[in-house]
């Protein structure tokens, strides 16, 4: 043994052949490791579309449904909400949200299929914190040139009542508008908008 | 078998006989000798050296209270709110544990961030204790994610409205963020799953890892050795004949033993009046959101975070978003942390410590300290707290502006320090400590 020679070349590619398939199984136990962390089957399922009745909606009431654990909200609002809105079209960073954050039924001035019902995710676009109903009145907390909207604790960001961001907010784009269809006059499907059913 | 018979352990009474048979099988008074015993250090430490022994201490105590919490906490977000008040009120003992384990994870930072201000002081993470330094600031990052992971637990509102910002952070990441927080949390929003997998995080996965780099970063030390107020090396200072040790060294032990546990003593008295009078401590250490029910439909009024961790939270909040994107204010939040990995490297003065430092570096530690605080205490309020400017600056909020001013000089003292460090007008250490 002692006086033969080393072969450090055959000695170098056993180790890196070693080294390689090692650690490809090491990569490929890490996965069902990985994996285990995503969203389980369970909380997948529990995405299911959900109904709101608003008959009992009031104008310039805000109702608040839950969807994907997400609160939506549903704002019937006034002619002055709606005057608010088109005020707002110079403080807005997207005025004509040509950010996709709604469905091509919502790319209008109002951000709605119907003029006076708004459906929302209430999710600040920042970082998740749900903002706050601020009226047209509010003006003491959120200055003299308030004209309604939403008001994020977390971070300041602002909108106005159709979801627009207001320019200088920390949240980068406008609230985002789920999928939802009208079924009759006072109700909405919130999670779904197939037509027909 | 031992190559060299070993000398009988002496010195422990009637333990002698136990441990000379244990040292003859295990490396007990080397090791004893190594980390603590027969270390030597400077002898002149000052106050400031209080605070790493101190937080090693909170840390036994962080352990200690956490796994008595664990025998009585549900991880499960239907019971885990009405697990702790059960904890509280029903476990004999329970609101004390708990209670020293709301107060301990403040006190583990205000010992952190005074023990890291003593590097700053003293220039401690300058060669050879670069990895000491960066060891220690991987603690730092552990110790943030642990108490992270451990504040959502309580399931109240601010628990989940803060764990709900963090892991939106992580949506901010270019392209695969959506999917990364989905990943995170385990589900499309903070829930059970999130709280289940943060329980393991905060209750084993972290802790190793904290330990661990405890270990590295004691064991790192008691090889470079410690520096001192002076930041001169006592290694190169000749050995005093009598004693064999370096002139201006002692050893830890007792002298250091002693000195340290007379800190524990005032500390757990200071502890001890914030545990059973204040702790809440205002708001600050327990904040009142969290006495409420984790809610998902509905943010609380006002959300900070714990107070150790506002002054990158302000940093957060102070940068505005960037080509429709929050990415840059998670990027300098990120960056206000990690750039303290750097500090060894940025500091290029001839001298470590602030005593024989210049004019500009100690204006420049004043003004970082000046400015972390104030980043700190705007953190812990709304955007608006300080009113907002006129119209001839857009009506902005004036803490806004003041947290961008903060936010600049915070990243100038580091980003300058190659060049304000060298060019000041130094002292010249002494030869030996004074």
């Amino acid at each position: 043994m002692s006086d033969q020679q080393v072969d450090k070349g055959k000695r170098g590619f056993l180790l890196a052949a070693t080294g390689v398939v090692g650690g490809v199984a090491v990569a490929a136990t890490a996965v069902p490791f990985a994996g285990s962390m995503l969203p389980s089957e369970r909380a997948k399922a529990a995405g299911a579309p959900v109904e709101a009745d608003i008959s009992k909606l009031a104008p310039g009431e805000m109702q608040i449904v839950e969807w994907r654990g997400k609160p939506v909200w549903i704002v019937n609002r006034t002619k002055e909400m709606l005057e608010g809105i088109k005020k707002s079209d110079a403080q807005a960073s997207d005025p004509n949200s040509d950010v996709p954050q709604q469905p091509e039924y919502a790319k209008n001035e109002y951000r709605s299929i119907k003029p006076d019902i708004v459906v929302l995710e209430g999710v600040c676009t920042h970082l998740g914190c749900s903002p706050q109903y601020k009226s047209v009145e509010a003006k003491g907390d959120m200055g003299q040139d308030w004209n309604g909207g939403f008001f994020c604790p977390c971070h300041g960001s602002k909108f106005d009542f159709a979801g627009r961001v207001f320019q200088g907010s920390p949240a980068p784009t406008n609230l985002r508008v789920p999928p939802y269809k009208f079924v009759g006059d006072t109700k909405i499907i919130i999670g779904d908008d197939t037509k027909g059913a | 078998m031992a190559a060299v018979d070993k000398q009988p352990v002496t010195g422990a009474g009637p333990l002698n006989g136990m441990l000379t048979w244990v040292d003859a099988r295990f490396p007990l008074i080397k090791m004893w000798e190594e980390q603590w015993g027969k270390y030597v250090a400077p002898k002149n430490f000052t106050f400031w050296y209080y605070f790493g022994s101190l937080s090693a201490f909170v840390l036994v105590l962080q352990i200690l209270t956490g796994i008595f919490l664990t025998m009585n906490y549900k991880p499960d977000a239907a019971q885990a709110f009405a697990s702790v008040e059960y904890i509280m009120r029903d476990v004999w003992g329970g609101w004390i544990i708990r209670y020293m384990h709301s107060t301990g994870a403040s006190a583990f930072f205000i010992c952190i961030y005074l023990h890291m201000f003593r590097a700053l002081l003293y220039g401690s993470y300058r060669k050879p204790r670069e990895l000491l330094w960066i060891f220690g600031m991987l603690i730092y990052l552990c110790l943030m994610a642990e108490a992270f992971f451990g504040y959502l637990l309580p399931w109240g509102q601010m628990s989940y409205w803060g764990a709900q910002v963090i892991v939106n952070l992580f949506a901010a990441v270019p392209f695969i963020g959506e999917d990364l927080s989905i990943w995170i949390r385990g589900d499309y929003v903070v829930s059970d799953a999130t709280l289940n997998r943060f329980f393991a995080f905060h209750v084993i996965a972290i802790p190793l890892v904290l330990l661990g780099l405890v270990a590295a970063h004691l064991t790192a030390l008691h090889e470079v050795g410690s520096n001192n107020p002076d930041g001169v090396e006592i290694k190169n200072q000749p050995k005093d004949p009598r004693t064999g040790l370096p002139l201006d060294g002692i050893y830890s032990h007792p002298y250091y033993t002693i000195k340290d546990a007379f800190g524990v003593v005032v500390f757990l008295i200071v502890f001890s009046v914030i545990m059973f009078f204040l702790p809440e401590m205002g708001g600050y250490f327990l904040e009142y959101n969290n006495f409420v029910p984790a809610d998902p439909l509905n943010t609380p009024q006002h959300i900070a975070p714990v107070w150790y961790f506002t002054p990158f939270y302000s940093i957060l909040r102070a940068i505005p978003p960037l080509l429709n994107s929050q990415f840059p204010g998670v990027l300098a939040m990120g960056a206000s942390t990690t750039i303290l990995f750097l500090l060894p490297w940025l500091d290029r003065s001839p001298v470590k410590s602030v005593r024989y430092k210049g004019p500009v570096f100690k204006a420049a530690l004043a003004l970082f300290v000046i400015v972390f605080l104030v980043l700190g205490y705007l953190g812990t309020e709304p955007t608006n707290v300080w009113g907002q400017f006129g119209a001839w600056l857009g009506n902005a909020d004036r803490a806004t502006v003041a947290a961008r001013i903060c936010t600049a000089i915070y990243f100038l003292f580091f980003i300058l320090m190659p060049w304000y460090s060298r060019l000041d007008r130094c002292k010249p250490e002494p030869a030996r400590l004074t």
